[in-house]
């Protein structure tokens, strides 16, 4: 045997790892190994690939290629703050959509022997192409939003549908364009023009996908886009004819797409409904009906001394952290509160909505640095009941999965969605930098509730002060 | 079709069914660190990067060769390093005082 012939079987372990390692994420227990699992096939696929004939000729360029890939993908993953875990996500994303595009259209010009051309691994090829680039241009979307380069809101313009269905149309046509060529003998389009063609208009197509979704949604959007590039490096793993590729890819692209389903369940739409659905659009009804509510109700400002006698004097306290808790990095900070809490016997709990954050888990992640015992992070179920028992619920820079329009107003456009019932607790403290309508950008009546207090600030000053006075006080 | 065409049909078939099953139960906790970990399996497509990387002779095949395999590096490097980090969190807090009677919760 030689070395050559070894690779099939290197790829195959590569391929029992990928299972494995999606096993082991899938439990807590195992979920640190089944990543090394994972890194350690992928490096035994990378090592065997070196050993190929086809590769033999490219050496330097992979060499350098990895090179910069690896410093680049190692410096951004480390230096990325907690907060910034998302975007991070979104834009290794899109690398790996770049990626499986120009390796599509690298082996399309490589095979291209004029026409006819072939008609299963040209569809293929067009696939991985169009399917690549649109994950490209989505994640790079989706990361501007999150990191707050682009408008958050979701963006939308009359006839937007139309510009949505041309693009899908150009791109079909210029496809069919390429594989009716000289099959009916009249016309050879210019191969290598048309394809750039296609790749962008599924550059501009990725835009218009994602400009239109709000920034609260972008979880999903991300989960998404993982799936889509998953299908684009199996197509591109059946245009270079390595089962590898299509393995993995398809795997992440099968599990992708339920985890993606398992999100919009958790916000309780359809991905409809998150692709081309209300946010935004109804927006303005929803702020209308808030704005309806101003007749005679205020907000309520309070200061961080009268913060800490109503905690102080309280029993039950639900902590309900949100996003502005993450951007603040008030994680320790509020343990040291729940310690200082505990220590006067007061029963502290947190109440985890699902889309909490920016993603599924951001706040357990976070909650989990800071040491926060596992068993006091209650979900949205489970935690719901208790609310009308709690003297106090304390929201640490949560806003839309509090909002009690989601339960009443069924012209808001979040109704529907389950949140958190934090206006049924005896006290409400919102820790809030401003007034400012959360990512979904529409108001909270919550603010405006008589038994709501606001203590406006940044999260982890606000709760620093707050456990100052209750340090003084004791 | 070809037979190695239908084989590869085999694999993108019974794949999409592993893939399906094997996530069928995951804790919300668990959302994020499981996309990062798929979003770096992905990244096996640095493998078919490699493969095409001198397909094209001539200066543009080796600059979009090049683009393709940094692309594909940072995502299976970014990928686990992210994941990693995510997840030493977790570990972090099992390692912490609480005994081992009170394994996590998985709802």
């Amino acid at each position: 045997m030689t070395v050559e012939q070894l690779i099939p079987v290197a790829y195959l372990l590569a391929a029992v790892t990928f299972v494995l390692g999606l096993k082991g994420l899938s439990s807590p227990t195992t979920a640190v190994q089944g990543n090394r699992i994972a890194a350690a096939g992928m490096l035994v696929a990378v090592v065997a690939t070196f050993f190929a004939r086809e590769v033999q000729g490219g050496i330097p360029v992979i060499l350098g290629g990895i090179a910069v890939g690896g410093v680049a993908g190692f410096y951004g993953a480390r230096v990325v703050k907690m907060t910034a875990m998302p975007q991070m996500v979104a834009l290794f994303n899109g690398a790996g959509g770049g990626a499986a595009a120009l390796v599509a259209f690298l082996e399309f010009a490589r095979s291209f022997q004029g026409y006819p051309v072939e008609l299963g691994p040209t569809i293929a090829t067009f696939l991985g192409l169009i399917i690549g680039a649109v994950s490209f241009s989505g994640s790079a979307i989706a990361f501007g939003k999150l990191q707050g380069v682009i408008t958050p809101r979701a963006f939308r313009y009359p006839g937007q549908q139309a510009v949505t269905g041309l693009l899908v149309l150009a791109m079909v046509l210029l496809a069919a364009a390429i594989l009716l060529s000289g099959r009916t003998g009249v016309f050879a389009v210019a191969p290598g023009a048309f394809l750039v063609a296609i790749a962008i208009v599924a550059l501009v197509f990725g835009v218009a996908l994602v400009m239109p979704i709000g920034g609260a949604d972008m979880p999903v959007v991300i989960s998404l886009l993982n799936a889509y590039t998953g299908l684009a490096v199996a197509m591109a793993g059946f245009t270079l004819s390595n089962q590898l590729l299509i393995v993995a890819g398809t795997l992440v692209g099968a599990s992708g797409t339920i985890l993606t389903r398992l999100m919009s369940k958790a916000m309780n739409r359809s991905l409809g409904n998150v692709l081309f659905g209300a946010f935004g659009a109804a927006t303005t009804a929803g702020v209308t009906a808030a704005a309806g509510a101003d007749d005679g109700r205020s907000i309520r400002s309070i200061s961080a001394e009268d913060a800490a006698i109503l905690l102080g004097y309280a029993q039950n306290v639900i902590v309900v952290p949100g996003y502005g808790l993450a951007v603040a990095q008030a994680q320790h900070n509020v343990r040291e509160l729940a310690d200082v809490l505990e220590s006067k016997g007061i029963n502290v709990r947190y109440a985890i909505h699902p889309v909490a954050g920016r993603m599924p888990g951001h706040m357990n992640v976070l909650l989990a640095e800071a040491n926060v015992p596992y068993e006091k992070l209650f979900d949205m179920e489970q935690i719901n009941p208790e609310f009308p028992r709690a003297d106090v619920a304390l929201v640490i820079g949560a806003n839309d999965v509090t909002n009690p329009a989601a339960r009443s107003n069924p012209g808001s456009p979040i109704y529907g969605m389950p949140i958190l019932d934090v206006d049924k607790a005896q006290n409400v403290i919102v820790i809030k930098r401003s007034m400012k309508p959360g990512f979904a950008g529409i108001d909270n009546d919550l603010y405006l509730d008589p038994k709501t207090a606001m203590l406006f600030g940044d999260a982890k000053e606000a709760v620093g002060k707050v456990v100052a006075e209750l340090k003084k006080a004791a | 079709m070809t037979a190695e065409a239908v084989v590869a049909a085999y694999v993108f078939i019974l794949a999409i069914f592993v893939g399906f099953e094997v996530i069928s139960k995951v804790p919300s906790t668990l959302h994020t660190p499981l996309m990062s970990g798929a979003n770096a399996i992905h990244g096996i497509v640095i493998v078919g990067a490699m493969l095409v990387a001198s397909a094209i002779p001539g200066p543009l095949g080796v600059v979009l060769g090049f683009l393709a395999v940094v692309l594909g590096t940072a995502n299976v490097v970014g990928g686990f390093v992210v994941t990693d980090r995510m997840l030493a969190m977790f570990k972090q807090r099992s390692r912490g005082a609480k005994p081992p009677s009170n394994p996590p919760r998985t709802t």
